[in-house]
């Protein structure tokens, strides 16, 4: 299967009747990569590519913070590839791979063969983020500004998976990254309160069930504290998978001092609840956990003021067998990438309309244009205007779709979401102006080549 | 009668007096010089230990034993994990061996639940993780009943690591269900998260409890055992100062009244949670327990296989 490259000139695209954060609805004409006009009815080129918009909601395509690709190490469970192909399908332009692979994302010549894959692949581009510290142990720095400088241009660096627990690593960490002008995206786990056996939120469930707890303060506390490491050195930081209300508090706080900090969110923090873990199904075993009904609204009261600047999908495929097991034992993590915007919209729409202020312009916001900005990636997350990068999405905000687990474009299947039917479907998406989903399927450029139909998409249904 | 027995929370006051009344007759059997009854002939029943309990594994081997049935242990020591094999393929291979009935043993929580979505025959659950331990709290029933009789309105006091202890939350379970009361007592560092939800109440100082000061007269006292590793998590300073403020020492077996005996589900750290002079005492009724473990698996087995097959009359005919 071949994919679009940068070098092929693609064929315009007329975008008909297709409505910007959801307002009014507008012809969009794409042309050399870039919004070459915008306008209540535009005449279509010779030879450009008419698509229907339907009157479907035009966002800049989503930018994730936090992809796990699993290449290199465990192409069994996801690759590059399938792992864009996932996220194009979803709606993203870009993805930031975690440096969690292994060999770990930790050395200029690992990210770059990282970025390097995803350009080949072709559908989204593919950030890598660097690991913070050798290895992801926990105590030498990685070769931060190598990474920084290398072709991969890293500007987010995270030990994912694990915290960066001991405060003066921390420290230099945000200090070193600053001519880099990167951010250190945390993963906020203290290792003692909550250690790699803790899988289920503590409290009343993980104590009648018997399950180790990971109880809210070992997230709460770690952020506390590096928001003052990031006032003391004036550095950027960022927040994975913000899961409590406590955090919230804490981010929110932070943000009124004037800390440059941001955070983010999980889709599935957003919708999903502790109770779920009381048959003992690993496939909602995740990290940090999924926690009670409160904090779910004290974070999508987060996302909707804006103190929760991204959605992040976290998406995290694991092959079978490594969730066949009791619940303590299975592996953490879920998929993310091609769930993420109906589950958004399950959690934040009420039947398809927003609510509490939450509508198309912040979900924009929240998945695109401040999830770009905190990664520093160019073209991505920017207004539908002429001259703007067409990186783009369109979605149909009343369509629903039922997830089967077996039919999504990522190598593994570990959704919770398999058999429930999602809002929004994702009808299109254009990365530089070429697309890589028409008509809900994954499009190969050299199929729309010298064919003014899409008899020969090739589709991964979804 | 339930399909699996995989938590105490399974058997209501019905099933669960049923289960505790045919392990009267089945304890009757061990005083026949030939104990063996002829009712799961046929039947092969494999003990499935993903860790390792002497005690439970013998007690289920020979209680499949005397009811005829041919057991086979299988040790799958070590997690599947750590073996790389899922636990998902261990249970259909030895599922698939033919089995009648799977007793599991697995350090983890819920992987005995886990298990019963893979697998078609019942499912005992002997132990998994820090969650439950069913049969064990059917035997300490029992043990009560026949020193106690009717459970209704009587106090229980469970002492120890109630955290990590699979039978603490399951006797909470079942005698609530037979209508005892029950109160906790440990440090606050071992008591469970939301165990204010429990059907229970809960004390920090065993003296208090026991003089019957703080919830009335005391009719049973079970310790459980302190898992020695649980020291390096900091649950408590030394065991000096456990034994002296939770231990059951030779002063507070006096505080308990004349009738109430003394459990424990062994085996004895003595010294610690236990005085020699509380496990060797007349009230001590730990040898009771491991006696009763036998007949309350011969009547969860029975149930569990043949209840639907054979009407009890056939049961007391072969008992008698
Ligand atoms: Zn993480």
């Amino acid at each position: 299967m071949s994919r679009p490259t940068s070098d092929q000139q693609p064929r315009p695209i007329l975008l008909r009747g297709v409505r910007p954060l959801g307002g009014d609805v507008v012809d969009v004409l794409v042309s050399d990569g870039r919004i070459a006009q915008l306008g209540a009815t535009l005449d279509a080129p010779e030879h450009a590519l008419v698509v229907d918009g339907e009157q479907g909601v035009l966002l800049p395509s989503f930018v994730d913070l936090h992809t796990h690709l699993r290449e290199p190490g465990r192409e069994d469970a996801e690759t590059i590839e399938s792992g864009s192909a996932a996220a194009a399908l979803g709606g993203f332009g870009c993805v930031h791979a975690m440096a969690n692979t292994s060999p770990v994302g930790d050395t200029a010549e690992i990210v770059e063969q990282v970025h390097r894959r995803g350009r080949r692949a072709g559908l989204v581009d593919v950030r890598p983020v660097g690991a913070v510290s050798k290895g992801l142990a926990g105590i030498e720095l990685a070769e931060i500004g190598n990474m920084a400088r290398s072709a991969a241009g890293v500007r987010v660096f995270s030990d994912d998976g694990h915290c960066v627990s001991d405060a003066r690593l921390m420290r230099r960490a945000l200090e070193y990254i600053k001519p880099f002008d990167a951010v250190v995206a945390q993963h906020a786990q203290d290792p003692r309160l909550a250690d790699a056996a803790s899988c289920a939120h503590e409290g009343e469930l993980s104590g009648k069930l018997g399950l180790p707890g990971w109880p809210s303060v070992a997230e709460e506390s770690v952020i506390a504290r590096d928001v003052m490491l990031a006032e003391h050195t004036g550095s950027r930081l960022h927040v994975c998978h913000v899961s409590t209300a406590g955090s919230v508090e804490v981010i929110r706080w932070a943000k009124q001092r004037g800390i440059d900090v941001t955070a983010e969110v999980t889709p599935h923090h957003l919708l999903l609840t502790v109770d779920l873990l009381a048959d003992y199904d690993p496939v909602f075993k995740v990290n940090p956990p999924l926690r009670p009904h409160e904090d779910v609204l004290a974070l999508r009261a987060g996302l909707a003021d804006g103190t929760i600047d991204a959605v992040a999908t976290d998406h995290a495929p694991h092959a079978a067998h490594d969730k066949d097991h009791a619940f303590a034992d299975a592996a953490f993590g879920m998929l993310g990438l091609q769930t993420a915007l109906g589950v958004v919209l399950q959690a934040m729409f009420a039947d398809g309309r927003p609510v509490d202020g939450f509508g198309w312009a912040e979900l924009s916001d929240r998945m695109s244009v401040r999830p770009a900005r905190i990664g520093r990636v160019a073209g991505h997350g920017r207004p539908i205007a002429v001259g703007e990068p067409a990186n783009l999405t369109v979605i149909d905000p009343d369509g629903r779709w039922r997830v089967v687990a077996a039919e999504l474009a990522s190598l593994s299947s570990n959704t919770p979401y398999s058999g429930s039917v999602l809002p929004g479907v994702v009808r299109t998406t254009l990365l530089r102006g070429r697309p890589t989903v028409l008509d809900a399927r994954l499009a190969v450029a050299e199929a729309l080549d010298g064919h003014d139909d899409f008899d020969d998409l090739v589709g991964l249904s979804r | 009668m339930i399909r699996h027995l995989l938590s105490a929370a399974d058997l209501d006051l019905a099933t669960a007096t049923t289960l505790l009344d045919s392990a009267e007759q089945m304890f009757a059997i061990q005083h026949r010089e030939v104990k063996k009854l002829p009712t799961l002939r046929g039947r092969t029943v494999v003990n499935l230990f993903f860790e390792d309990s002497t005690r439970t594994r013998s007690s289920f081997e020979i209680a499949g034993k005397w009811l005829s049935a041919d057991v086979i242990n299988i040790s799958a020591k070590g997690s599947s994990v750590s073996k790389g094999e899922s636990l998902r393929d261990t249970a259909l291979t030895v599922a698939a061996m033919g089995v009648d009935a799977l007793v599991v043993r697995h350090a983890s929580s819920g992987a005995v639940a886990r298990i019963t979505e893979w697998v078609q025959c019942p499912v005992i659950n002997a132990g998994d993780g820090t969650h439950e331990h069913p049969t064990q709290a059917l035997l300490d029933a029992f043990s009560l009943r026949q020193r106690l009789g009717e459970l209704r309105g009587r106090h229980v006091v469970i002492v120890g690591d109630l955290t990590h202890s699979r039978v603490a939350r399951s006797n909470v379970l079942l005698l609530a269900t037979l209508g005892a009361r029950v109160t906790l007592v440990a440090p606050p560092t071992l008591m469970p998260s939301g165990v204010a939800s429990w059907k229970c109440d809960r004390s920090w100082d065993l003296d208090d409890v026991l003089c019957g000061r703080a919830f009335g007269d005391v009719d049973a006292v079970m310790m459980l055992r302190v898992q020695r590793e649980r020291m390096s998590g900091g649950y408590f300073p030394t065991e000096r100062e456990y034994a002296i403020g939770y231990g059951l020492s030779p002063r507070r077996l006096a505080l308990l009244p004349e009738h109430a005996p003394v459990l424990h589900p062994g085996p004895m750290n003595r010294g610690l949670e236990i005085s020699s002079a509380a496990a060797d005492s007349a009230r001590s009724i730990v040898l009771d327990q491991v006696k009763a473990g036998v007949a309350v698996r011969m009547s969860v087995l029975y149930h569990l296989l043949a209840g639907d097959q054979q009407p009890a009359p056939v049961l007391e005919e072969a008992v008698r």
